[in-house]
């Protein structure tokens, strides 16, 4: 009976925790394309982010980006390479790019990957079929805050 | 195999020792001639209604390495005659109720096809925009008494094959103004769409990077001159319908269906892109 309570209540502080640290997509706030509050409340893992940049499913920034620091194979050049990424963006600005980067370059083609939409003809992944009316966004907050501290690692 | 293996390793092999600068970015100064006699142009200046987005105009076989690009210079090297042989085995064999074949009424099907795969997707008699799996399609179903191939079968594929390379080394040469215009704009507003969760258009890789590599991949400027194609990494023959598909799919999107009206119209536009090549016939890419 009295564990029951504990757990409970150690239950409602973690759902408390998240609900009041999570960003949802819908609710985050851009300035002059920058993100200056974190989507979690947590500092990212670096080591988990180098991971999701070169995953196909996932970022896939190596698709288009060079990280020389990174052994992601055929890395490719449609943008900018990401060496010295550090130096030149803070971290508000970097988590605004990796949010949703047409905030910081209209038009961009880099994909936004925290974000839900509106979108024309949205997929689930890539099977090809329409996607999931809740269609999650390409990567969760942990996920974004990983990408964010593993590019404050680029530097130069 | 050997073939794919090797291929790959090549690419890995250029994308490293050669870094990313804009040299890379390059289509290959190559001359496409098919079995040392016939001269197919890769490269020519763009239509007039692509001014302001393109200047050249370049085939996808400028993009392959010199290992891919070799295989369609010489037709036995080329897998699609694998497909070509079935077709031409299929022109002349009697099918259906009405007991004829394609011979029957079209002849030879070097004459009787010459050019028709150049000014394919075009309007019917009846209005509608078609392309040359429709035409073969209403040819076997209404003419024939035959069943219709499935867009993407075998058969169909061989077919297309054996007609396409009766315009081997023509000029692309469909038409866009009269009753195709309407289709034709609609294709052109398909092109610059940007779909899918990616929220990539044909243009945000064809238009604005071709000659830039995403991932592995060389991006050409997705032409269709070089099709029915055959591709080595499915080790088959690929439509255009079916590399639509592939590319949408690729954008985290609801793709269309091969046979579709929407593609009939993106078909057109962006075979009226490729307007100054010359019909490949049968391609292949890696
Ligand atoms: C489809 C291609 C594409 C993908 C995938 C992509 N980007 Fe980009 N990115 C671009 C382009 C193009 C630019 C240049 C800005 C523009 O569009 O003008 C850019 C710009 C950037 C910049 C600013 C570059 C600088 O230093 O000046 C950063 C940082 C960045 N991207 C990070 C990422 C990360 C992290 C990912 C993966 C989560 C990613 N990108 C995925 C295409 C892409
Ligand atoms: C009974 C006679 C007949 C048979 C059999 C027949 N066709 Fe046709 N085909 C036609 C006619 C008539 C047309 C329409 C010509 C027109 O409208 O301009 C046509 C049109 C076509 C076209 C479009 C040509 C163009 O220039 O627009 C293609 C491609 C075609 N046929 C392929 C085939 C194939 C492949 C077969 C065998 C599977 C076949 N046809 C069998 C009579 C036939
Ligand atoms: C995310 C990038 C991307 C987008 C968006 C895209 N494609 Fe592609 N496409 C590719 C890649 C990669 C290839 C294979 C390499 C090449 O030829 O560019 C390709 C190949 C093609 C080819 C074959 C070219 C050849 O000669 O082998 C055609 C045709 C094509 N695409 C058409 C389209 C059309 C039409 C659209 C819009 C519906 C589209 N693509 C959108 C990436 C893309």
């Amino acid at each position: 009976m009295k564990s029951h309570v504990v757990l409970a209540a150690l239950a409602a502080t973690l759902a408390a925790t998240s609900a009041f640290a999570e960003v949802a997509p819908t609710e985050v706030t851009f300035e002059e394309g920058a993100v200056a509050q974190s989507l979690t409340g947590t500092a990212g893992n670096a080591e988990e982010g180098s991971k999701i940049v070169a995953n196909r499913a996932l970022g896939n920034c190596v698709a288009c980006h060079v990280i020389s620091a990174n052994s992601a194979d055929f890395q490719g050049n449609i943008g900018p390479t990401l060496d010295g990424a550090a130096d030149r963006w803070s971290e508000a600005q970097l988590r605004g790019i990796v949010v949703d980067a047409k905030h910081t370059f209209p038009d961009s083609v880099m994909p936004g990957m925290f974000k839900t939409g509106p979108y024309i003809r949205p997929g689930d992944a890539y099977t090809g079929k329409a996607a999931p009316a809740d269609l999650p966004p390409i990567l969760t907050a942990a996920q974004v805050e990983d990408v964010v501290a593993y590019l404050l690692t680029l530097k130069e | 195999m050997t073939l794919r293996t090797r291929a790959t390793m090549f690419a890995a092999a250029a994308a490293l020792a050669c870094g990313f600068g804009p040299a890379m970015a390059d289509p290959a100064e190559a001359e496409l001639v098919v079995n040392e006699d016939i001269t197919i142009t890769t490269k020519a200046p763009a239509a007039a209604h692509l001014e302001g987005h393109l200047d050249t105009v370049y085939s996808g076989w400028l993009f392959r390495e010199a290992e891919t690009r070799k295989m369609q210079m010489d037709d036995f090297d080329n897998p699609m005659f694998v497909y070509a042989e079935r077709g031409q085995e299929a022109w002349d064999t009697v099918e259906g109720t009405e007991g004829k074949s394609c011979a029957n009424c079209h002849g030879d099907i070097a004459e009787g096809m010459k050019g028709v795969r150049a000014t394919m997707p075009k309007v019917n008699a009846a209005g509608n925009l078609w392309s040359m799996e429709d035409f073969i399609n209403d040819c076997r179903t209404n003419r024939m008494g035959a069943e219709a191939w499935k867009w993407n079968s075998d058969n169909m594929k061989s077919m297309t094959t054996a007609v396409s390379l009766q315009s081997r080394g023509m000029p692309v040469a469909v038409a866009i103004d009269g009753p195709a215009a309407e289709f034709w704009e609609r294709g052109k507003e398909m092109y610059y769409t940007r779909y899918g969760q990616l929220e990539l258009s044909c243009a945000s890789c064809h238009e604005q990077n071709y000659g830039n590599y995403i991932r592995a991949d060389h991006l050409s400027q997705g032409q269709t001159n070089g099709f029915p194609l055959y591709r080595l990494k499915d080790a088959a023959a690929v439509s255009i319908h079916q590399r639509f598909v592939g590319c949408i799919r690729d954008t985290r999107a609801e793709t269309f269906a091969a046979g579709s009206q929407e593609f009939r119209e993106l078909e057109l536009y962006v075979a009226s892109r490729g307007l100054g090549l010359d019909i490949e016939g049968a391609g292949v890419r890696p």
